[in-house]
């Protein structure tokens, strides 16, 4: 809230005649679309680099939005430039798996090898410097994107070799890769069947003929011609399964909610905004299997009575958003979308929409009012989306997995599908194992399995000379658990009860080079940075911790921070408008519970047992 | 309509289905605090200084915007309630330039009360009240004074002081809800979160047509009434209730006065304005202590002006009407009135040309 204040002459640029009757054509492809504004910027902004005032202007106009309500939608995501930029955007990851792995050295030597700081552009106008939340590709920890390309396993050889090439012209086109990271059956398999992840690696995402042969669109069909929409919603929920997205709720429950709903249009969201750090699974999904996706929000449609879906996919992932729409393009001229499938009256259509940084749009009540073109403001509960949602009509939101797992179900029946995973949490999950073990990776396995099998048995081990410290499960806002919690097995209750979560089913294994404090710390540059701002003590709060745990980490905490750290937290979680708050002082919490002498040791002793700290 | 009860404070308290629990407590004359509550605008939940303890809740719940439900048990003072509250205020005394609390202990640390900018809204501020009913103060960990905001001063109306800004978005559903001008939003993210018109420009380069309604809007002083700076203290002022000189419509004003001369001016929540106001009525009030308003009638003579008493001026008037009619015929005459005076004088100057002047020739100036 503290600087900036453009003036109208500081930002006005020329634009020049085509681009402006460019811009204006895109405007009237949307004139008449709710929710176009996210788009509008969007393509607006791909065209011209940033959006100069005089295009804020004329979007303002085209769409009958006020001028404010288009700044104010558009500065709250991180993506949108309103000055220009280098012709190559270096983002650089700075949350916490990115952060165990190095990103703090690793920025330093960016800013050496570019000779500019964070926010500025090279005098040749190619490359500008930021810093990003999580990408959402922690496997490659540490990584940056340059545009739409991610790089990972980032050291100093491999930066001066990625910018020679982009210096030399040597760009890469997204759309030419197999994959963002890697390759998912390059990792150890498990015996075990996949359920979610069985075509990825193994058909062409790009060829609706593949998903096809394997089997593709069945369960739809078989839905659709010979299922009643109540039958539907009861074998998922006989099922049991539940929600993928973090907060675990069971899915058919959620459909029975707005299927008996008279209010009509009823939509599907499909939240593929994967923002949690050290997430990465949804991706291997889409850029997979989209098509997959695609049949699960389908079949959620005949269940629940909705004929539109949404896809909301977070602005990072390019590769997932060109295959979708491929997907949906060869789904409708096939007529696996669009009107009256299978010769019955059900419809169903999916668009694509996309995030543009800002993890709170991960919430499904954020990630709503995104999808109307708004900042990206949770709203309050109830009412839930599955009774006014979207528009304020009936809205089933599910998580990329959640829906992914539909198919399987129909096809196999629920009862099948009960029969793997552990009886609180059943089916197959996808476990993300990154940080400090030798093979960082992605595995789909029934729900149940302990971390420590996780760790040896698949990624083998911890990395050379590391002992275990501890583990952040579930994403960002979980608790620390400790070597105790090895031998759980991971599904929600258990989980929980050991002070963790299974969140998204992401585990950030850390060894004994990673101080608590400073760990902490990069937790809370991510929520300060992530925080929506519409209540005070997520808003005012997150920087609060933030700061305190800095001064700590440079040898300036007094003894009372720890006080105010835990008073503080006590009121973001009672008091905070929504989840993101409410959570976002848990790992603080737990690491004070857990490692409360490295906190005294840093205040009295001005000691950091891990040598990360530097005192000055 | 059906009414229902619910618990506030271990007290039956009656209320109407569709109130909140502030609606139903306020009834029942129970206060619950609000910051960001601006009446006749939605509720958003954001500042959480109302929030209260609900039995069977996990967290808890802001009382502006939870709707009341039968058998609902609220405390709305308790120490879990008060523990948020403080750490809330706390909070918001720390994000800004909070600097009418310069008590001893800042002075002893070095604050030069030379440094300080005073706050206009001192006394009337919301936040500082709260302060001082919580007994909260601004933290150590506080923004420093020196601390850089957005000022904004290139108007003749409105002061933009964002060292004062709580982001409680009042200013927001002011503009937007109760005037729908549409020049205002909340801009950026987070902690960086600020009010923002347009492109995030000053008012005066933005679609802000100086209403006034954010400045009357805001519970503390990061939007001033330019004129009322530095002209004297809230308290020191008498609040004189008048209707709004410039049209028809009739606006009820408070006009805010020190030492008889007026200082500023808001819109009562009356009807038929219930507290708005337009650019006229709230800042167009210069000419009542102007050295060039005319305070006695003037009688031109030989090219120039000399004063008159009223019965002079008139009788003046009525001869050359009257002998202007009985030369010339009474459609030599034309009446011209003005938007400014009330429906009810406009009808009776009308009637005054057809019946006692006798002619049709009348107007007024309804483009002020
Ligand atoms: C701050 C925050 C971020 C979230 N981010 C995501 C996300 O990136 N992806 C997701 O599927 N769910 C996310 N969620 C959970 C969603 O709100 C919602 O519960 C979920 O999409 C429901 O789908 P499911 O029942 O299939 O899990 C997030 C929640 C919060 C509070
Ligand atoms: S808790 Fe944080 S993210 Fe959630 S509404 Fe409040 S400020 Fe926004
Ligand atoms: S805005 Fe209120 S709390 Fe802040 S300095 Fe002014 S009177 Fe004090
Ligand atoms: S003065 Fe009126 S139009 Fe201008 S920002 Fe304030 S409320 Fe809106
Ligand atoms: S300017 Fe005033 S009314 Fe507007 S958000 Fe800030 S404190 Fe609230
Ligand atoms: S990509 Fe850096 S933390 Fe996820
Ligand atoms: S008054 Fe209720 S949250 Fe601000």
């Amino acid at each position: 809230m503290i600087q900036h204040t453009q003036s109208a002459s500081q930002t006005a640029a020329d634009i020049s005649p085509e681009a402006l009757s460019k811009i204006e054509a895109i405007i009237a492809r949307y004139q008449d679309q709710p929710g176009a504004l996210m788009p509008v910027l969007q393509e607006a902004q791909d065209l011209l680099g940033y959006l100069p005032v005089a295009v804020q202007e004329r979007i303002a106009a085209g769409l009958n939005i006020p001028g404010s309500e288009v700044f104010g939608t558009m500065s709250f995501y991180s993506m949108y430039a309103w000055a220009p930029k280098g012709k190559y955007v270096i983002r650089m990851c700075e949350s916490p798996p990115c952060h165990v792995n190095g990103s703090e050295n690793i920025l330093q030597v960016l800013k050496q090898e570019l000779g500019i700081g964070v926010g500025e552009t090279t005098t040749d106008g190619l490359f500008s410097l930021e810093l990003t939340a999580c990408l959402g590709v922690c496997e490659v920890a540490p990584a940056m994107q340059i545009n739409e390309v991610v790089f990972g396993n980032l050291t100093r050889d491999k930066i001066k070799q990625v910018l020679n090439d982009y210096r030399a012209g040597k760009a890469v086109d997204y759309k030419q890769l197999p994959y963002t990271t890697n390759d998912f059956r390059k990792y150890k398999q498990s015996p075990q069947e996949l359920v979610v992840l069985d075509n990825v690696g193994v058909i062409d995402p790009m060829k609706i003929d593949d998903y096809l042969a394997k089997g593709g669109y069945s369960a739809l069909k078989k839905a659709v011609t010979s299922m009643t929409p109540e039958a539907v919603v009861e074998e998922v929920k006989t099922s049991g399964l539940r929600g993928r997205g973090g907060a675990g709720f069971p899915c058919g429950v959620k459909w029975s909610f707005t299927r008996p709903l008279t209010a009509t249009p009823k939509y599907i969201v499909c939240n593929a905004d994967e923002g949690e750090p050290g997430t990465i699974k949804d991706r291997y999904i889409m850029e997979g299997d989209p098509h997959k996706v695609l049949e699960g929000m389908a079949i959620a449609g005949f269940a629940v009575g909705a004929s539109k879906g949404f896809i909301y996919v977070r602005g990072e992932y390019y590769l997932s958003k060109y295959r979708l729409q491929n997907a949906i393009d060869q789904a409708k001229a096939q007529g696996y979308l669009g009107d009256k499938l299978f010769g019955t009256d059900f419809s169903f259509d999916v668009e694509v929409r996309s995030g543009f940084g800002s993890y709170v749009c991960g919430e499904e009540t954020a990630l709503i009012e995104s999808i109307e073109g708004h900042r990206g403001y949770p709203r309050a509960k109830p009412p839930f989306p599955g009774v006014a949602g979207l528009w304020h009509q009936p809205t089933v939101v599910n998580n990329v997995e959640t829906l992914a797992s539909v198919p399987a179900i129909i096809n196999r029946g629920g009862d099948w599908y009960k029969t793997l995973g552990t009886e609180n949490t059943t089916g197959t999950k996808i476990y993300q194992i990154i940080g400090h073990v030798k093979t960082p990776q992605i595995v789909e396995v029934p729900v149940g399995i302990t971390l420590r099998e996780l760790i040896d048995t698949y990624c083998g081990g911890l990395r050379e000379g590391s002992t275990f410290k501890m583990c952040q499960t579930g994403g960002a806002s979980a608790g620390l658990v400790t070597a105790d919690a090895l031998d759980v097995p991971m599904d929600l209750a258990s989980l929980a009860q050991v002070g963790g979560a299974l969140g998204s089913g992401t585990m950030l294994v850390m060894d004994q080079s990673v101080c608590v404090v400073d760990f902490m710390r990069s937790v809370a540059k991510f929520f300060a940075h992530e925080s929506c701002g519409q209540c005070t003590p997520c808003r005012e709060g997150t920087p609060r911790i933030l700061e305190t745990l800095t001064r700590i980490c440079q040898g300036q905490g007094q003894e009372r921070d720890l006080d105010f750290l835990e008073r503080l937290a006590g009121t973001m979680v009672d008091a905070s408008f929504c989840p993101l708050g409410q959570t976002a002082p848990g790992p603080l919490m737990s690491a004070l519970k857990l490692f409360r002498p490295e906190f005294e040791e840093h205040l009295k002793e001005k000691k950091c047992r891990a040598g990360v700290c530097r005192f000055a | 309509m059906a009414h229902s009860t619910l618990n506030i404070n271990g007290t039956t308290v009656k209320f109407t289905p569709g109130q909140t629990i502030l609606e139903a407590a306020r009834d029942a004359g129970i206060d619950i605090p609000t910051l960001c509550y601006l009446k006749g605008t939605t509720p958003t939940g954001s500042c959480r200084v109302c929030v209260v303890e609900v039995e069977g809740a996990r967290t808890l719940l802001p009382a502006c915007s939870t709707p009341a439900a039968a058998g609902m048990v609220v405390q709305t003072e308790s120490e879990r309630v008060v523990a948020a509250r403080k750490m809330v205020i706390e909070l918001l005394l720390a994000s800004g330039n909070h600097n009418c609390f310069v008590y001893a202990a800042q002075r002893d640390q070095g604050f030069k009360v030379e440094d300080a900018i005073f706050c206009e809204a001192e006394g009337e501020c919301q936040l500082q009240a709260l302060a001082e009913r919580y007994q909260v103060f601004p933290p150590s960990y506080a923004n420093p004074p020196d601390t850089k905001y957005y000022y904004e001063d290139n108007n003749s109306m409105i002061v933009r002081d964002f060292s004062k800004c709580i982001m409680c978005g009042r200013c927001v559903r002011a503009c937007c809800e109760r005037q729908v001008n549409l020049a205002i939003d909340i801009g950026y993210r987070g902690s960086h979160n600020k009010i923002v018109a347009r492109g995030d420009y000053p008012y005066i380069d933005s679609d802000c047509v100086f209403c006034g309604e954010c400045v009357q809007a805001c519970p503390v002083g990061a939007l001033l009434d330019k004129a009322a700076r530095f002209q004297g203290r809230p308290w020191e002022r008498t609040k004189v209730r008048s209707t709004c000189p410039y049209c028809g419509v009739g606006c009820q004003i408070d006009l805010h006065i020190k030492n008889g001369r007026i200082v500023k001016v808001t819109g009562a929540d009356e009807i038929p304005n219930e507290g708005r106001l337009c650019v006229k009525g709230r800042f167009g009030w210069g000419f009542v202590h102007h050295p060039d308003r005319l305070t006695t009638p003037l009688i031109k003579e030989n090219g120039s002006f000399r004063e008159a008493s009223w019965e002079e001026a008139l009788d003046l008037t009525a001869r050359r009407l009257q002998e202007i009619k009985d030369q010339d015929g009474a459609d030599k005459i034309g009446g011209w009135c003005s938007a400014r005076v009330t429906n009810e004088e406009n009808y009776l100057f009308q009637k005054f040309m057809r019946a006692v002047i006798g002619t049709n020739h009348v107007d007024h100036c309804a483009r002020l």
